[in-house]
């Protein structure tokens, strides 16, 4: 395992986080131009999509529905998991619990990419279809953990935009898009356009991860506010639902490295879909306690320690 | 040159309630809009509003005097208590005044 850790600490990817992080402590004047970031979320996003969707028109139909039953399944139970740590463990008021739980519920599509490198790189490589399930992970959580919100009192905020936000968001309509158009280009149909999508595609990584290094030490700033048990939310909810989603997904049918990378997108917390859709359907609860746990702790969490924790893992109760 | 007295309405709001005040002051009488994409700080601090990945954006609109005062009230009613919202009013002289006038619905 050490050799795995070391090995996704020193690549390039994770450096370029820590590049990111370095900027912003030394205050640089590095700034990533808003267009640039978004062109790259938007190529990150496609490109996953198309990879999925040209590997979806290759599986067997059978090898993927109780995957996809499982992580329907983990994306409507782990906002409630979290939410009761919230509520009971930390005493948070339900508003707050309810934003978190729905950021912890849904997923982190940098996570899971920088989970299938670090699979492959260890020589256990993820099954094809793997971002259908980051899709499916998605949308769940938000809508229970507004739910549980909303079931318990009038709101300032709106459901019906909240959920035009999630199920329209940027971030489904590239994923979803993405695999329809790999699914019905075939790999065939996909030559053309994969030494842009492929082949660009751990560069472009890169370039965005330098970039989440920087908002990441932002929201460290606010580090003070959000409080020490937020601070441990942050990394031991992460390694409880690692555990649940690799476990889940070796009871699911996944190869070992296709549970290790189910576990990290379980681990995973939101923070580009489920803070936009709950700032519009809990503006009530505190921006700077979500992003500050997703971006700021359980990120780069996952990025450096968690990933080899959970392929360890699924290595362990595969092997 | 034949000028007429408006109303100037500026808004700053963070991203994410961007398509509600556009259709509140369109439904409130409001015959056009310009809008840009800023950044800045306030008293809930720079990026705290706006989602973290999105910049907030400014909304004008020049409305007659009515209007002005109906667009800031609802937006004082709406987004003053939880969203990162600045809004303000100046006179202003504009050519071509009919082009923001309220359409009269009878005519």
């Amino acid at each position: 395992m050490l050799d795995i850790l070391l090995a996704s600490l020193l690549s390039p990817v994770v450096l370029a986080f820590a590049l990111g992080a370095l900027a912003v402590a030394v205050k640089s004047d590095l700034e990533i131009p808003a267009p640039l970031y978004r062109a790259l979320s938007i190529y990150l996003l496609l490109a996953i999509g198309l990879k999925g969707g040209t590997a979806l028109s290759e599986t067997p139909l059978g090898e993927v529905v109780w995957p996809v039953v499982g992580t329907v399944g983990l994306g409507m139970l782990t906002p409630i998991t979290a939410y009761a740590v919230l509520r009971r463990l930390g005493k948070m008021d339900r508003t707050n619990a309810a934003a978190l739980a729905a950021h912890y519920g849904s997923v982190s599509a940098v996570t899971f990419i920088a989970a299938v490198t670090v699979a492959a790189f260890a020589g256990v490589p993820s099954e094809g279809f793997m971002p259908a399930l980051v899709a499916l992970l998605e949308v769940p959580a938000i809508i229970v953990g507004l739910l549980i919100a909303y079931a318990r009192g009038e709101r300032a905020g709106s459901w019906q935009d909240a959920m035009k936000e999630v199920v329209t968001g940027q971030s489904i309509v590239l994923l979803l898009g993405g695999m329809a158009i790999g699914w019905i280009a075939g790999k065939e149909g996909m030559a053309p356009v994969e030494p842009f999508f492929v082949g660009g595609f751990q560069g472009a990584l890169t370039l965005f991860l330098l970039e989440m290094g920087m908002a990441a030490a932002r929201r460290l700033r606010d580090l003070r506010s959000v409080g020490v048990f937020l601070v441990a939310f942050g990394i031991v909810m992460p390694l409880l639902h690692g555990a649940l989603g690799v476990w889940v997904g070796g009871l699911t049918g996944l190869s070992v490295g296709g549970a290790a990378v189910l576990g990290a997108m379980v681990a995973s917390a939101s923070y580009i879909a489920a803070p936009a859709a709950v700032r519009v359907g809990l503006p009530e609860a505190n921006l700077a306690y979500y992003l500050t746990a997703s971006l700021g702790i359980t990120f780069p969490f996952n990025l450096t320690v968690g990933i080899p924790i959970y392929l360890a893992l699924a290595q362990y109760l595969g092997g | 040159m034949q000028t007429v007295p408006y109303r100037l309405v500026t808004i700053v709001a963070e991203s994410t309630v961007r398509d509600r005040l556009l259709s509140a002051i369109h439904r409130l009488g409001a015959t056009g809009h310009t809008m840009s994409e800023v950044r800045g700080e306030g008293t809930r601090g720079g990026m705290q509003g706006a989602t973290w990945e999105r910049p907030s954006v400014k909304i004008e609109t020049i409305v007659t005097v009515d209007v002005a005062e109906q667009i800031a009230n609802h937006v004082a009613e709406n987004y003053f208590r939880h969203h990162s919202v600045i809004v303000y009013l100046q006179d202003v002289e504009v050519l071509r005044g009919s082009k923001y006038a309220p359409q009269n619905e009878e005519a």
